[in-house]
């Protein structure tokens, strides 16, 4: 369903050339929910920018449903729905204002509109708020409500550009909600970016994308693997002491070295090492804490980028409801 | 989710082979719909719009009012007869209601950047033209029907246009409501923040009003002034507006008309291909 090969994007400007997106190819399948996992910056909304034809890409290819997205940006806009990172609602618009504004924009006959737009509405719980000014919505409302909009040309292809962007926990759960019975019942093909592991965990395959490449791509399942079989988390009292011992005993490690908040550290043994327990056991300091689990998303995206994506400066202040 | 809803409902968002209509048609079905979006904002927000009927009555009650006896009567050049200074005031404030809302409807195109708005227009399947298009319509029924508020008071002015004038002043303020939202969404296409308004508000707008003519006559001005207020569109706007409802004008219909429609022409062609080419 998308086809990407090679894309490049160069912002280019006085100040000098920025490389945004670094080469990339992927391809996503019919009905794939593929997800795009990164820090800000890492080139995420400039790849989606491209494939709705809102920026021109520097050099490279991409297909959507078999149709050049330069050579035919309106035939690919009409088959992508598209959930922007921020509100791109007219809230001094009703939320059937809004709908009706977008039917009527990609062509959608006046009854389809009105039956799309009452089922959405109704899936989505926003039946109620239907005439209400989109001003007094709540940010999970206006997120559901962009979903609903998004839906109304029955696109072949959802775009989700950071969609749970600033909202808590409990909007967060809803809206996801909401996204998986859409892809369960139509068998929509979707494309998300996002920096919450969560929400990359549950897609069937994740790029890994970080500085404008793709560093890893694969199942979420095949990463965790690729990381080792489990990661251990050791808390001392002379961490630095710790880091620089694991350093010089297993020096292929060193990429998995996290300092957590918590003042521990976790690192992934991957197969240099027999047992944990071992390596436990051998460790030349008293251990206050130490526990294994199974690797995360987290984990995988330290091996490939030695940075910790929660740790991303950006990512806290996105975080923050920004 | 609600026990009612059954597959059958789902499948009304199974992408369906919908042909994509022509161009043309899309085009024109994008600048029907951005237009319709422009008048529902004005219905909601009638409260701005009488809030805006406020300050041309200033201009024609006090300023028009406390100058007419010092004043006299105003003639201007060879032109037609002469009038009270309110009458001949009345037709600059209709022109200065449709310049003001006029420009802030094309700037306003900042406010949909701001707010995220625009990128939805953005990505829907029609040109970037018809974007444009459609502003500039919605704009100038926007200032039409504000410089319409100001119209019906003629008689307050003691001014007798025919049914026929007053068609053509409608025409008159359509001219520059197109033309100044033009200009607007000219200006606002660059801005990234609405905080450079109150700049273009005092170094382009104000000025195109005051060179406009719309205060005082146009002959014997200072050589400068006269040169400036040559170069303003307004000025021919209004010298239209003051032929057709008080029968006094400075330059000859032809001349407004034709340099009016070449401002509308150029602004138009100018703000399509910015818009075009802005990322």
């Amino acid at each position: 369903m998308i086809s990407v090969t090679n894309l490049v994007k160069v912002y280019r400007s006085k100040a000098g050339d920025r490389t945004a997106v670094n080469d990339i190819s992927f391809h996503v399948g019919t009905g794939e929910f593929f997800s795009f996992l990164g820090p800000n910056g890492a080139g995420k909304t400039t790849t989606i920018g491209m494939m709705v034809a809102l920026l021109a890409p520097s050099s490279g290819k991409i297909l959507i449903d078999g149709l050049d997205v330069v050579e035919s940006p309106h035939q690919v806009r009409q088959r992508i729905g598209i959930i922007f990172q921020d509100p791109s609602l007219d809230d001094r618009l009703s939320a059937w204002e809004n709908l009706e504004f977008h039917g009527r924009l990609y062509g959608i006959s006046g009854p389809i509109r009105k039956k799309r737009g009452e089922f959405l509405l109704d899936i989505m719980g926003l039946t109620e708020r239907k005439n209400d000014l989109v001003r007094t919505f709540s940010g999970g409302m206006k997120r559901r409500l962009e979903i609903v909009r998004g839906l109304i040309h029955a696109p072949k292809v959802l775009i989700l550009d950071e969609p749970t962007l600033g909202l808590d926990p409990h909007s967060r759960r809803i809206v996801w909600e909401y996204i998986h019975s859409v892809r369960k019942e139509v068998g929509m093909t979707v494309f998300l970016t996002t920096h919450y592991l969560e929400e990359a965990d549950g897609s069937d395959r994740v790029g890994i994308i970080n500085k404008g490449k793709i560093v890893a791509l694969d199942t979420p399942g095949q990463l965790k693997k690729s990381v080792g079989p489990e990661v251990l988390n050791v808390r001392v009292q002379d961490r630095d002491s710790m880091k620089k011992y694991i350093i010089d005993t297993i020096p292929e490690i060193r990429d998995s070295i996290r300092e957590e908040p918590d003042g521990s550290l976790s690192f992934s043994m991957g197969s240099h090492l027999a047992s944990p327990w071992e390596f436990l056991k051998y460790l030349p300091f008293p251990i206050i804490e130490a526990s294994i689990r199974r690797p995360n998303l987290d984990d995988v995206f330290i091996q490939y980028t030695g940075n910790n994506l929660s740790d991303n400066p950006g990512n806290k202040i996105a975080g923050d409801g920004a | 989710m609600n026990g009612k809803i059954t597959t059958t409902d789902w499948s009304l968002i199974k992408s369906s082979e919908e042909t994509l209509a022509d161009p043309i048609i899309r085009d024109l079905r994008g600048i029907y719909t951005l237009w319709l979006r422009d008048v529902i904002r004005l219905w909601r927000d009638r409260i701005r719009l009488v809030g805006s009927f406020i300050q041309p009555l200033l201009f024609l009650f006090i300023l028009g009012g406390g100058l007419s006896p010092r004043l006299g009567s105003i003639s201007q050049g060879v032109n037609g007869g002469s009038l009270g200074y309110q009458a001949f005031l009345f037709p600059g404030i209709v022109g200065m209601s449709v310049l003001f809302t006029a420009s802030f409807a094309g700037v306003a195109i900042v406010w949909d950047r701001e707010v995220g708005f625009l990128k939805e227009v953005l990505v829907a399947p029609l040109s970037r033209t018809a974007v444009v298009i459609g502003k500039i319509l919605g704009g100038a029924t926007n200032s039409v029907l504000q410089g319409g508020m100001i119209l019906v008071l003629y008689p307050l002015f003691h001014l007798r246009p025919s049914s026929l004038q007053l068609v053509s002043a409608f025409f008159v303020m359509l001219l520059i409501g197109l033309t100044q939202t033009a200009v607007g969404i000219l200006l606002g296409v660059r801005m990234t923040s609405s905080q450079g308004f109150m700049v273009l508000m005092n170094f382009i707008i104000l000025p195109l009003f005051f060179l406009s003519g719309a205060l005082y006559p146009l002959d014997r001005l200072p050589h400068w002034l006269s040169i400036a207020s040559r170069l303003d569109p307004m000025t021919y706007g209004v010298d239209l507006l003051r032929h057709a409802l008080a029968g006094i004008h400075y330059y000859s219909v032809t001349t407004d008309l034709l340099t009016l429609i070449f401002f509308l022409s150029a602004m138009s062609m100018l703000s399509v291909h910015l818009f075009n080419r802005a990322d």
